[in-house]
């Protein structure tokens, strides 16, 4: 029987068909005049640094959909490995997915190695796997740890390229953040003043970035040990309100009372167990 | 839908949200606006770079090393879209490495270039990436091969490339001359390069040059304070 078609080998790689249908789909509606539900966005402060003894990272703690502010206590410093943290602005499903399948394949990584991994294997695994996703994958990211090699810190971009600096700074309010570590980074800090440097980086981004608010958390990682302080700054706690609108009882005067009884008589009863277990 | 597909193709940015909130620098791809050049002389190649990274008006990181080894004796310079240059530069860096294990010697420059124009012509409609190859080997002795956007390769004995590059074609036209020195070559380099990086906007920060030779590789950073001034006014 004569083949219609030429066989052709399945193309590999992935179909950005879909892609193209959304952007369709977006002008259409806008031209209908709604407007396509938006993703949630970290709108986000987040940076790190080198210090003597190993890396902090710092981050806020906002998460918007559009102008609304979606998440007021949002954590956006991820586990990696017991000696990785890596901190996430752009989507918030992306980098909270990105990182959570990152950390799974260097567990099974350590285990075939035997060694605790590097934070150069997850600078790698991580940008391959955005260049692959050609930047559809919303994941701006500051990846930091201490291995065997020493203290690292990395930024990585949602298209895949890296950065390795002694002080990084993502996010809509990196500006401001960079702005506090260009005037006060010192190379070799000691961990209290790293701490306070990270924390006024932040703080610099949460009252100057409408994208970034709520409180500053910290993440101290040294040889050996991490310092997950989610707080550390409770800079904007909700504020005690001076009044109250309710009116007492009995500010309304009561003119008239009028009592009607509902008979009801009892047809039948069933009683079923609901399953708490 | 096949009509609508073509002419979404050219449009991808369009699928990031207009979100009023965030600046264009978050949603702007990281590229390398760039200086990048490479001089060969009588026993090696010198390469020169500056060290600006740009996403769109903001300065993503001012000390970039755009000056890539990719084998002991053998560097590449990347300009055009930074994700795309770092993951050519470590796919021919794991490609080259294997080639010369397998060769048991040092690899030929001729090879990492072709390795460079295999994948920058194979995916040039996806790719934005304008790089340089340099080093030494002991079949030719130092080379520079240009491989710009679009994938060709050719070999050249001075090459220039990046945004920067526009501004100094009349410096190199005018200043090289065969048969320099290392010196020569390094401060003809230097020069070249600071007089990009005083003309365009995308190229800035440090100039950082190194000189691949037989004997190994020496590298060098010119600090802003110690770049050469060309003009008082």
């Amino acid at each position: 029987m004569a083949t219609l078609s030429v066989s052709r080998a399945p193309l590999g790689g992935f179909s950005f068909e879909n892609c193209k249908r959304n952007a369709v789909l977006e002008a259409d509606s806008a031209k209908l005049g709604s407007s396509v539900p938006a993703a949630r966005k970290t709108g986000t402060t987040i940076c790190g640094i080198v210090f003597k003894d190993g890396i902090v990272l710092g981050a806020d703690t906002r998460a918007t959909e559009g102008m609304i502010v979606a998440d007021k206590n949002c954590s956006k410093i991820h586990y990696i490995s017991p000696n990785i943290y890596c901190c996430g602005a752009g989507t918030a499903a992306d980098t909270e997915m990105t990182t959570q399948i990152i950390s799974s394949n260097l567990e099974l990584h350590g285990l075939s190695t035997g060694r605790l991994p590097r934070v150069a294997t997850a600078n790698r695994m991580l940008k391959q796997m955005l260049f692959r996703y050609q930047g559809y994958i919303g994941a701006a990211l500051v990846l930091g740890g201490v291995d065997c090699m020493g203290p690292h810190l990395y930024s990585i971009y949602p298209h895949g390229s890296t950065d390795k600096l002694p002080y990084v700074t993502m996010g809509s309010g990196s500006l401001a953040a960079m702005a506090v570590f260009e005037d006060r980074y010192k190379p070799d800090m000691e961990e209290e003043e790293a701490k306070r440097l990270v924390r006024d980086a932040i703080a610099g981004g949460i009252f100057n970035d409408l994208g970034s608010g709520s409180n500053i958390d910290l993440c101290v990682i040294t040889k050996g040990n991490v310092d997950y302080i989610r707080p550390h700054d409770e800079a904007n706690k909700k504020g005690v309100r001076t009044g109250d609108y309710k009116y007492k009882k009995g500010t309304t005067g009561v003119l008239t009372k009028v009592i009607t009884h509902l008979n009801l008589d009892t047809v039948g009863e069933h009683v079923q167990t609901m399953d708490t277990s | 839908m096949a009509a609508a597909a073509t002419m979404m193709f050219g449009q991808e940015q369009m699928i990031s949200s207009n979100n009023d909130m965030a600046p264009d620098w978050t949603s702007k791809e990281v590229s390398t606006g760039t200086t990048i050049m490479a001089v060969e002389y009588d026993g090696g190649v010198v390469v020169g770079a500056d060290s600006r990274t740009t996403t769109g008006a903001y300065i993503a990181n001012r000390v970039t090393d755009k000056l890539t080894p990719i084998h002991d004796r053998i560097f590449c310079c990347r300009s055009g879209s930074a994700a795309d240059t770092q993951a050519i530069a470590d796919m021919v860096t794991y490609q080259l490495g294997f080639h010369s294990i397998e060769l048991d010697e040092l690899p030929k420059v001729e090879t990492a270039a072709n390795l460079f124009k295999a994948s920058c012509y194979r995916y040039r409609e996806e790719l934005t990436a304008g790089i340089i190859v340099a080093g030494w080997d002991k079949r030719r002795g130092g080379q520079v091969y240009s491989v710009p956007i679009g994938g060709m390769c050719v070999r050249q004995q001075v090459s220039i490339g990046g945004s920067g590059s526009s501004y100094i074609y009349g410096f190199m036209d005018a200043n090289y001359k065969p048969g320099m020195t290392k010196e020569q070559c390094m401060e003809l380099v230097t020069n070249a390069v600071s007089l990009a990086m005083e003309r365009d906007g995308s190229s800035g920060g440090v100039v950082r040059l190194a000189a691949i030779s037989e004997s190994g590789v020496e590298r060098r950073v010119i600090l802003g304070g110690q770049l050469p001034k060309f003009f008082t006014h």
